[in-house]
């Protein structure tokens, strides 16, 4: 096997901090390694230098057997590295084949593009990833998972080597997973390297050959997969033991808090279930089976055309998500960037923007001075690691990003809170830390939707699961009594069950 | 490290005073305070509108109807006093007239969602129509009532030798520096031009918010409507024209972004001065007025890309 990609001694620093010490990385072709740590281990800052975003300050990296030296992502592209972008980049207004195209469209002499030859190529592309995916289709219209391909596809036809993908799997469902799998097979068996950037431990030890994990910018193990395990593994990212990934609390309440009962929303076509106060009801299902949905109808930012909604015995009537907040109800977003966090403003105003009646005064005037101290809180209560209060949001990692819209849902003082996505982009030892936080707040009687994709994490965390699929609800399961296999079944009735109506 | 934040955050009034330095030097009239009054003066019609505007662009808006409702307001208000209405009520309902102007077009950006550019050009021109319908396209006048001569010493009159616009934009802006600063309307006006979805899936009432955006935009207007009635001693159903775009230029010269979210009402503030500034320097310049507007045109463009510059190197 040749050597595709050599890393030695990579050093990186902006201004006085040294973000990377020294990373030493071999990627063969034809295999997948797995680069792991934890949130601000220097993962992205190592990939955007291989990909020429950044410079190094010292090292050597070798690509092909060349050494190189890129200024802008450009040139990288253009000798052979792809990256493909948690956030995809492309453009939800063209058509797949303009966006896998775009800034090279083959031109005829009159400098007209030839249409048909970028919807040919383009179909080409696609198909050599064995992917039903119309050329001509409004990309926005296609689910990120499609997307993604569009993304590989893009890379293939541009005669990418290398191939770099960060957070693949974090907005797919398991069945999309398996075919990004398959998909990444095709593409080493085929002699591409690949990079995977992921926080799931199962990505790494079902897709990846090699792995190679930095901790603090330091490479601290490098080994093909099947010679670790995921303890051993976990280890190497946290530098210290992690003895229990879902401490689970059984919950002591039985007052029931919320009760839902046939509400139909865009999305959600007849549901009913009750929730308690101290409780964790978790919601499993397909993306697109309409939890999302379901938590936004019940907060009113997707509000219902009929059904009831009552809190603790009273019927609600939730048009908006000022409703939603007036009766105690707090809601985090699966999506932070977008709907969740004002990324440009500081963390202060990010999470008190939801509770500032509670800092003002009969006047108007917000009491700066107890709005800080409440938001101070839940920093330290959160262990968020920012410079200060003031600190931009942008400048955050995704899990500490979380804490913050997590906390900001905190300081109206809901009684109930539902969290869609809430470990999504977050790294293991953040990922405990609000495994911690949801059963503290379940202990202080708080009721608890959660929506969540990772099988692993529902079952251990919540007292109850519900599935959803096509906008039922076609299971309910008691802690412990649920496995992944019974939660697919229910997932799977409900499709079919759809499908005859 | 520290001197060049302070620089990059204070570019307006550093460029503000780097002119005001240039213009004495070729001058030595204009660094006078007979000639700075005036200039203040000159500005507070700008700076009123201008304050306004920086409410609904902080939210990412944009409001084209300033300099109709300005008209307008100054229409009904010339009317008023023509028919002897005591101040106490005539300057109230004027400016609750330019506010409800501002809420309906507020209400058709919040409710129907239109954009902002397009729901305040038509306001924009129903309301120049509605104010040539409502003055036959001819000057109101005051009139010859007691009432008027008090009305004109709203334009001209003084306050211990400090003209009396210029007090009520001191008053003005400290009333929008308190709002911005220490309201949740301030803070939640801020927040939907940083990230309107993830605001009003913070539970905020989005709409209302811009709803009382554009209405304080629009109260502004009117009251820089009344001023210059009062200053002209007539109401020309003409007035205004163009005064929005001398306001948006005064909010961006302030360091406000266009794309909301940032920004600071000081800045505006000094932007409007930037522009008073230069027209005053130009006149004692006696630089033809042709070339004034080239002049204006270039400053501001100056200062825009600089700012930009500055802003991206952080």
């Amino acid at each position: 096997m040749s050597v595709l990609l050599e890393l030695e001694r990579v050093e990186k620093a902006f201004g006085a901090v040294s973000v990377l010490n020294g990373v030493d990385m071999t990627v063969l072709a034809g295999r997948a390694v797995a680069l792991a740590g934890e949130n601000g281990a220097g993962k992205s800052t190592l990939m955007k230098i291989i990909t020429g975003t950044h410079s190094r300050d010292a090292g050597v990296i070798r690509f092909r057997g060349k050494e190189t030296n890129f200024n802008t992502a450009r040139q990288s592209m253009d000798a052979g590295i792809a990256m493909i972008h948690q956030e995809l980049n492309l453009l939800p207004a063209l058509t797949v084949g303009e966006n896998i195209f775009l800034g090279r469209e083959p031109v005829d002499r009159a400098r007209r593009v030839k249409w048909s030859e970028i919807y040919d190529q383009a179909e080409y592309w696609l198909k050599k990833l064995k992917q039903d995916i119309d050329p001509r289709a409004e990309t926005g219209t296609l689910s990120i998972a499609q997307q993604q391909m569009v993304e590989i596809a893009k890379a293939l036809s541009m005669n990418a080597e290398l191939i770099i993908m960060d957070e693949p799997t974090d907005s797919l469902t398991d069945v999309e997973t398996k075919i990004l799998f398959e998909v990444v097979k095709k593409l080493r068996d085929s002699g591409k390297g690949l990079i995977f950037i992921s926080h799931r431990l199962r990505d790494i030890f079902d897709m990846c050959d090699d792995v190679v994990v930095l901790r603090d910018g330091s490479m601290v193990h490098q080994s093909p997969v099947a010679d670790i395990s995921e303890d051993e593994l976990i280890r190497h990212m946290v530098g210290r033991e992690l003895s229990d990934r879902y401490p689970y609390v059984p919950s002591s309440s039985s007052k029931t808090r919320l009760r839902v009962t046939n509400l139909v929303a865009p999305g959600v076509r007849d549901v009913s279930f009750e929730a308690c106060a101290g409780e964790v009801v978790g919601f499993a299902g397909l993306v697109g089976a309409g939890r999302t949905e379901l938590g936004k109808a019940i907060y009113g930012a997707n509000p219902a055309r009929s059904g009831r909604i009552e809190i603790d015995g009273d019927e609600v009537c939730v048009r908006s998500p000022n409703d939603g907040l007036k009766y105690g109800i707090g809601y985090v977003t699966e999506d932070r960037k977008l709907e969740g966090l004002i990324q440009a403003h500081s963390i202060n105003h990010n999470m008190s923007m939801a509770g500032l009646q509670r800092f003002t005064s009969k006047l108007g005037k917000i009491n700066k001075n107890n709005e800080r101290k409440a938001v101070t809180q839940y920093i330290d209560a959160f262990s968020i690691k920012a410079q200060g209060i003031d600190t931009s949001v942008a400048q955050l990692s995704g899990g500490n990003q979380q804490k913050v819209s997590i906390g900001k849902s905190l300081i109206p003082e809901p009684k109930i809170l539902i969290l869609d996505e809430p470990t999504r982009g977050v790294d293991v030892g953040a990922k405990r830390e609000i495994y911690a936080l949801i059963n503290e707040l379940k202990a202080q009687g708080l009721c608890i939707l959660l929506m969540s994709s990772d099988m692993p994490e529902l079952l251990g965390v919540s007292d109850r699961i519900l599935v959803m699929s096509n906008g039922f609800l076609t299971g309910e399961f008691a802690h412990g009594e649920a496995n992944q296999e019974v939660i697919m079944h229910c997932t799977l009735v409900g499709l079919t069950e759809g499908k005859q109506e | 490290m520290n001197i060049k934040k302070f620089v990059i955050e204070n570019i307006p009034l550093i460029g503000l005073l780097l002119l005001m330095f240039l213009v004495s030097l070729i001058n030595e009239n204009f660094l006078t305070v007979d000639n700075l009054l005036n200039i203040f003066r000159q500005t507070s019609i700008n700076a009123i509108i201008a304050m306004g505007m920086t409410f609904v662009i902080l939210t990412a808006g944009i409001d084209l109807s300033s300099g109709s409702i300005l008209a307008f307001a100054g229409a009904v208000c010339a009317t008023l006093i023509a028919a002897d209405v005591p101040l106490i009520l005539a300057l109230p309902s004027t400016l609750v007239l330019g506010a409800a102007l501002g809420a309906a077009s507020g209400s058709i950006v919040a409710y129907f969602g239109v954009q902002a550019f397009i729901a305040t050009l038509v306001a924009m021109t129903m309301v120049r129509g509605g104010v040539l319908v409502f003055t036959g396209g001819r000057p109101i006048s005051t009139g010859n009532f007691d009432v008027a001569n008090i009305f004109y010493e709203v334009g001209g009159g003084y306050i211990g030798g400090v003209p009396i616009p210029v007090i009520i934009t001191g008053v003005v802006f400290i009333i929008c520096w308190y709002v911005l600063n220490h309201t949740r309307l301030g803070r939640y006006t801020y927040a939907i031009g940083g990230n309107e979805q993830a605001t009003k899936l913070a539970g905020i009432n989005v709409a209302r918010v811009k709803v009382t955006v554009y209405a304080i935009s629009g109260a502004l207007a009117a009251l820089a409507g009344i001023i210059l009635t009062a200053r002209l001693e007539s109401a020309q159903p003409t007035a205004g024209l163009g005064y929005e775009l001398d306001a948006i230029a005064a909010v961006v010269l302030g360091g406000t972004s266009l794309t909301g979210g940032r920004g600071r009402i000081n800045g505006t503030l000094i932007g409007a001065l930037i522009i008073g500034v230069l027209n005053n320097a130009l006149n004692i310049l006696d630089v033809s007025s042709y070339f004034q507007m080239i002049a204006k045109g270039s400053v501001i463009l100056l200062a825009v890309v600089l700012d930009g510059r500055s802003k991206a190197s952080t």
